[in-house]
């Protein structure tokens, strides 16, 4: 809980607030006002030094360490998370905000066009990676940081704590990336277009105007969410975790039923993921993770996107993560050397495959306590 | 200037390096371990130190301490690193379990102006005896693996070691040797020394 949450209507759980930005985005749109959704843990210290951003994944959301409202849900990161956990709040002002383009309150296809009074639908402006760092840096001078303590996010929320370093340097102190990427491959860019092409293929996706009425391509984002979850997950995994048994079943039905708890599995996922996700976010989501290359506007050259920088960086991969492999956080680090940056880099040993991060790894954890600490030094 | 108090408890080779370390140089250790040596030398030197190490345990054990560590291949790796971008580079024990030494010493003195490089001495009396009247491998207190788990794969001598820094036109500006963690003399070292640590630049 914020200390100043009593006094203060900016900080604490819940929270949402409209800003006039305008986030001046990369398709050249200034977009104004905008809403962001976001949540506080701890308390901001006087000279607001103990700021630490957390930037969630795709589908994630600002519920970072309270309960989802929709699922009820613990938290996705209160392993990490909490009063004496390795991202103290008891220590540390933690800030989570929905990103832009996102469903959970934060502006995107689904909010209310001001223009129209409708739903935006595909006339929401498509965004970037940038540009939800961008919005993010605006919400930050709403709260009165001027400089984060750390970043810190994994899977497309390292795509941001890059981003952030890369955009603001001035502004982050400390960057922790894990499980991420400084580009989408051609091969990261496949399976989001399939996911994208199903919920485009659904019927009931209507060229994304589905909103206020009864039928929402449901089906298509469940297919997509069912593509996407197994990239997240490793062979090795699936096969601990289910192999080939049999859902609730003695034998083989010879028909199309999910006899496998494998499919079973599959399926309650993109189902579940429906009520809680909105198809249109996440088209817009996974164009702007796939817009993402860093090293782009410096002729292929990552390291100058870091040139002179002053953050420290941690960057934490895992063994069997297919989705963003060791070979992409070496990448990076070899431009932050390049680029004379203090970075720490460390592979994890797990069989959980991309999912690692959020499963508690002790490593992990023990990786960034110590990073996010005195620095070793008394 | 004050020591730190567990600058004591390094391995002998490393306090050999910390202690002839200037003050605020910028260091790259290859093989840091859980960051010993880097610790120490930031605490007491103020010096800025990264690492490269190979075991992900130990890497993490030295991230943890807020030490800027990469786990990495120094067979590899190195080739990344920008040249003339430290001042030291430092390899303890590590010489003997890559690919290549030579060029990993040319890496060195590309990376950095000066290294430290410590190994230990195979041509050391014990060694020696234990290979010519025992017939085997030798399994000593500073040797303890086999012949077929050892990461050593290329055992050197304090001989072979300048021979080498010879033919590459390499100076050696430091040297110290040690037997039984106690400095020893450099006269009859390739026999007395279990161990050597040399400090190195461009000819």
């Amino acid at each position: 809980m914020s200390g100043l949450s009593g006094q203060d209507a900016r900080f604490g759980l819940d929270r949402q607030v409209k800003l006039l930005g305008p986030v001046k985005l990369e398709s050249g749109v200034d977009f104004a006002p905008f809403d962001v959704a976001y949540e506080t843990y701890g308390t901001l210290n006087a000279d607001a030094s103990n700021a630490i951003l957390i930037c969630h994944a795709l589908t994630g959301d600002q519920y970072v360490a309270s309960d989802h409202p929709k699922t009820g849900k613990a938290g996705w990161w209160t392993s990490l998370v909490g009063p004496g956990k390795p991202v103290d709040t008891d220590r540390f002002f933690v800030l989570c905000a929905n990103v832009m383009g996102s469903c959970l309150g934060s502006s995107g296809p689904s909010s209310i066009n001001p223009a129209t009074d409708e739903p935006f639908g595909m006339d929401f402006p498509v965004i970037t990676i940038g540009d939800m760092v961008r919005a993010q840096a605006i919400l930050l001078d709403h709260l009165g940081i001027d400089r984060l303590y750390a970043v810190v996010g994994g899977s497309m929320g390292g795509m941001q704590a890059l981003s952030w370093a890369a955009l603001f340097p001035e502004r982050v102190e400390r960057a922790i990336v894990i499980a991420s990427t400084a580009r989408h491959s051609a091969q990261n860019i496949a399976f989001h277009e399939v996911g994208r092409q199903a919920i485009m293929a659904d019927p009931d996706w209507q060229e994304g105007r589905y909103y206020g009425i009864d039928s929402a391509p449901v089906k298509g984002l469940a297919v997509a969410r069912m593509a996407a979850h197994i990239t997240y997950l490793s062979e090795e995994g699936l096969t601990e975790k289910f192999g080939r048994k049999l859902q609730n079943r003695a034998e083989k039905t010879f028909g199309f039923d999910a006899d496998f708890q494998v499919e079973s599995y599959l399926r309650y996922q993109g189902s579940s993921f429906t009520e809680r996700f909105d198809a249109n976010s996440y088209l817009y989501i996974t164009r702007a993770m796939d817009y993402y290359d860093l090293a782009d506007p410096h002729e292929g050259r990552l390291a100058r996107a870091f040139a002179g920088t002053k953050t420290r960086f941690c960057l934490i991969s895992f063994d069997t993560d297919w989705l963003y492999p060791t070979a992409e956080s070496r990448r990076i680090v070899h431009a932050l050397n390049g680029a004379g940056a203090d970075v720490s880099f460390v592979e994890l040993s797990s069989p959980f495959g991309h999912d690692a991060f959020l499963l508690d790894p002790p490593e992990m954890n023990r990786i960034i306590a110590g990073f996010l600490g005195n620095g070793g030094r008394p | 200037m004050t020591v730190a108090p567990f600058a004591n408890a390094l391995r002998p080779d490393l306090q050999i390096i910390f202690d002839a370390m200037p003050v605020g140089a910028r260091v790259l250790d290859i093989g840091c371990g859980g960051g010993e040596l880097l610790s120490a030398l930031r605490e007491a030197k103020q010096v800025d130190g990264r690492g490269l190490e190979l075991d992900p345990v130990r890497c993490a054990d030295a991230v943890a301490l807020g030490l800027p560590v990469v786990q990495g291949d120094a067979n590899v790796d190195l080739a990344d690193y920008l040249s003339d971008s430290f001042d030291f580079v430092v390899m303890s024990q590590t010489l003997p379990a890559t690919n290549r030494p030579d060029k990993v010493l040319d890496q060195l003195l590309r990376i950095g102006r000066e290294a430290f490089v410590t190994f230990p001495n195979f041509a050391h009396w014990r060694v020696r005896s234990s290979l010519i009247l025992g017939g085997r491998m030798p399994v000593t207190k500073l040797l303890p693996e086999r012949w077929y788990d050892t990461p050593n794969i290329h055992h050197l001598t304090i001989d072979d070691f300048r021979e080498l820094v010879a033919f590459r036109d390499y100076r050696v500006t430091g040297e110290w040797f040690l037997s039984g963690g106690k400095r020893t003399s450099r006269r009859l070292s390739n026999l007395t020394a279990e161990h050597a640590v040399f400090r190195l630049k461009m000819g």
